[in-house]
C-alpha cells in the first residue's frame, strides 16, 4: 500500500471507532470538546506508527488507551484539574491491553454512547445544533459535509458546534442516559434531532443529492444504533421503521426528469424491498412493545403502502384506522384530511366527504390548499360537477405551486363538460 | 453507499464441514459489530455448490447443470450487505472479518447516486421544490 492508501485506511478505521472513543472519553473529562480534540491527537499517534507496526488487532481499545495517555499529560499540565487526574490515572493503571470483546455491547460502552447521544441532542441546544452536533459526533462527518447538506455556509456550522459545545460545558451537565420522569422528554428530542436530518435529507430541495441521500442514510445508521442501545424503547423501532419504509422509497420517487411522483403513481418494482422488510421487522418490534406511539402508528401507515404490491392492494380501512388512533393522540385537522382521504378509498367519496365538511372550517386548514383540492375530488367522483369546480378553482387559488395551480384550474375546467 | 463483502469458497467451505462453535462465536461478535454501528443491511451463509446448480445461457436458451463445481476461488460461500460512507470504511469492516485463511471480495452495489449530478440546473431545483411540495400532500386516488 502506498503512504496515501495507508493513512486513509487508518482514517477509515478512526470514523469507525471515533463515536464510541469519543463517548468513553467525553464521560472521563466531562468534556465533549476536549474528548473530541484527545481523540483526534490519537488519531495522530496511530497515523504516525501504525504504517510501520501495522494495525492493532483491536484498534478500538489501542486508540483509547492512547487518547487516554494524551488526557494523563494534559492534565498533568492544567494543574486544576488534579481529581480528574487521579480518577483518570487509576482507570489507566486498571485498563486490559485487550478488553473482552464480549464488551462491545456491554453496559459501559453502551452507555458512554447512549450518554453521547442524549448530550449531543440534549433540550439546552436549539434543533439546528443538536442536529449538526450529533451528525459530528455520532455520525462521525465533516463540518463541511453538514454545511453542503443542510446548504448553510460551513462557518455557520462550525459556530453552531462550538456554541454547542461552549453551551453544554456551560450548563455542566451530568454525562449519563436519563432515567427517570425525564427520560421519555429526552428520548423525544433524540428521536426529533434524528427525523429531522432524515427529513431534510428526503424532502430535498436543491444542493447535492449525494450528500442529501448521505443524510437518510445516516438518519437510519443513527436510528439503528439507537435501536441496538435502548431496545426497550417502541418508539426507537416504530422511527427506525418509520425510517427504513420510506427510504424503500426514494428511488421511486421522482421521474427521469426529476419530476415529483406521488405515492400511488410510484412504480413499485423501484422500491427497496431489503428496506421495506427490514421496516416491517422493526414495527414487529415497536408494536410488540407498544403500539401507540406516533412513530409506530406513522410507521405502521406507510407499511400499509409497503406491503401492497398494487397501489390497487392498499388496505385503506387499515390506515384509516390508524388515522384515527393518530388522531386521538395527537390531534390535527391535517391527520384528520388524511384520514377523510383514507376512509373515501375504502368506503367511497361519500363517506370520505362527509369528514372533510367536519374539518372544513378547522382555522389551520384556512388557507391550506389541499383542503379545497380534496373537497373537490371527491365531489367530482360524486358528480357534483360544479361544487367541484369552485373548490379546484379555490384550491388553485391557494396553491403558489404552478404546476399544482395548472392541474387544478384543468380538472376545474373538466368539471364543465 | 453499499457494499458487498462477498465470502469466496474454499476447500472447507465445499465440503459441507460447519464452522466450529468457536469461529461461529467469533462471526458473531463480528456481526454484532456490524449491527452495533448501525451498518448492516443484510447477509447470509451459502451451502456448500454441491446442494446447487448453474443455468447457462447460449443463444437464449437455458441449460442446467447440477453442483458441485470444482473451481472453488470462483465459487462464493457468503456474503454481508454494508451500508457505509465510504469505499475506504467498507474495506476497514473486511479487514476486521476473523477470518485465518481466506478471501473477503468487496464490492460496490449500484444505486441512483452513482449517477453524476454535477450541476443543479434551474429547471431541476424548480422540480425539486415541487416535488417537496407534492410530498406534504395528502394520499389523493
Amino acid at each position: 500500500m502506498s503512504t496515501a492508501e495507508t493513512h486513509r485506511a487508518i482514517e477509515a478505521t478512526y470514523r469507525i471507532e471515533a463515536p464510541r472513543l469519543i463517548a468513553g472519553l467525553t464521560r472521563m473529562v466531562r468534556d465533549v470538546s476536549l474528548a473530541e480534540e484527545l481523540a483526534q491527537d490519537a488519531l495522530l499517534v496511530a497515523l504516525s506508527q501504525w504504517p510501520q507496526s501495522g494495525v492493532p488487532n483491536n484498534p478500538g481499545a489501542w486508540l483509547m488507551t492512547t487518547a487516554k495517555r494524551r488526557a494523563l499529560d494534559y492534565f498533568r499540565r492544567n494543574k486544576m484539574a488534579a481529581r480528574k487526574l487521579d480518577a483518570l490515572a487509576y482507570e489507566i493503571e486498571t485498563d486490559t491491553e485487550e478488553p473482552d470483546p464480549d464488551k462491545v455491547l456491554d453496559d459501559e460502552v453502551g452507555d458512554d454512547l447512549l450518554s453521547l447521544i442524549f448530550t449531543s441532542c440534549h433540550p439546552v441546544l436549539s434543533t439546528e445544533a443538536r442536529a449538526a452536533l450529533t451528525l459530528r459526533l455520532i455520525g462521525g462527518l465533516t463540518t463541511d459535509e453538514i454545511a453542503r447538506a443542510f446548504l448553510v455556509p460551513e462557518t455557520t456550522v462550525q459556530q453552531r458546534i462550538v456554541r454547542a459545545k461552549r453551551t453544554l460545558a456551560e450548563a455542566n451537565l451530568p454525562f449519563e442516559v436519563p432515567r427517570g420522569p425525564d427520560r421519555n422528554e429526552r428520548l423525544g428530542s433524540v428521536l426529533e434531532v434524528i427525523y429531522l436530518i432524515f427529513n431534510e435529507g428526503y424532502s430535498a430541495t436543491a444542493g447535492d443529492s449525494w450528500l442529501r441521500r448521505e443524510l437518510c442514510d445516516e438518519a437510519l445508521r443513527l436510528g439503528r444504533i439507537l435501536s441496538r442501545l435502548a431496545p426497550e424503547e417502541a418508539e426507537v423501532h416504530g422511527l427506525v421503521a418509520l425510517m427504513e419504509i420510506q427510504a424503500s422509497r426514494l428511488n421511486a420517487r421522482t421521474g427521469p426528469d426529476g419530476e415529483p411522483i406521488l405515492l400511488l403513481e410510484q412504480d413499485r418494482g423501484r422500491w427497496d424491498q431489503m428496506l421495506i422488510r427490514r421496516g416491517l421487522v422493526e414495527l414487529t418490534r415497536a408494536q410488540q412493545l407498544d403500539a401507540g406511539g406516533p412513530y409506530a402508528l406513522q410507521a405502521a401507515i406507510a407499511a400499509c403502502h409497503g406491503r401492497a404490491r398494487k397501489a390497487a392492494d392498499t388496505d385503506w380501512r387499515q390506515i384509516a384506522d390508524l388515522y384515527a388512533i393518530l388522531g386521538a393522540t395527537t390531534p390535527s385537522p391535517i391527520i384528520e384530511l388524511n384520514r377523510a382521504v383514507a376512509i373515501s378509498m375504502a368506503d367511497g367519496p361519500a363517506a370520505g366527504l362527509a369528514l372533510v365538511d367536519d374539518i372544513a372550517d378547522a382555522p389551520a386548514l384556512k388557507s391550506y390548499h389541499l383542503l379545497p383540492s380534496v373537497r373537490g375530488d371527491l365531489l367530482f367522483k360524486l358528480g357534483r360537477m360544479e361544487e367541484a369546480r369552485g373548490e379546484f378553482l379555490r384550491g388553485a387559488e391557494l396553491t403558489r405551486n404552478a404546476r399544482e395551480q395548472a392541474l387544478l384550474r384543468s380538472r376545474a375546467e373538466a368539471c364543465l363538460n | 453507499m453499499r457494499f458487498m463483502m462477498i465470502v469466496k469458497a474454499n476447500a472447507e467451505s465445499e465440503s459441507g464441514k460447519l464452522p466450529s462453535s468457536e469461529e461461529l462465536a467469533e462471526m458473531g461478535r463480528y456481526n454484532d459489530q456490524l449491527v452495533n454501528a448501525g451498518i448492516l443491511l443484510a447477509m447470509d451463509g451459502l451451502q456448500s455448490s454441491a446442494n446447487g446448480a448453474r443455468v447457462t445461457f447460449k443463444g437464449g436458451k437455458p441449460s442446467v447443470v447440477d453442483g458441485p463445481f470444482a473451481e472453488s476461488k470462483e465459487l462464493i460461500a457468503g456474503f454481508w450487505i454494508i451500508d457505509v460512507k465510504s469505499k475506504d470504511e467498507a474495506l476497514a469492516w473486511a479487514r476486521r472479518v476473523p477470518f485465518v485463511d481466506g478471501e473477503i471480495e468487496v464490492r460496490k452495489v449500484f444505486e441512483v447516486s452513482d449517477f453524476p449530478v454535477d450541476s443543479v440546473s434551474e429547471d431541476t431545483l424548480k422540480k425539486e421544490a415541487e416535488w417537496r411540495e407534492a410530498n406534504q400532500k395528502p394520499i389523493t386516488g
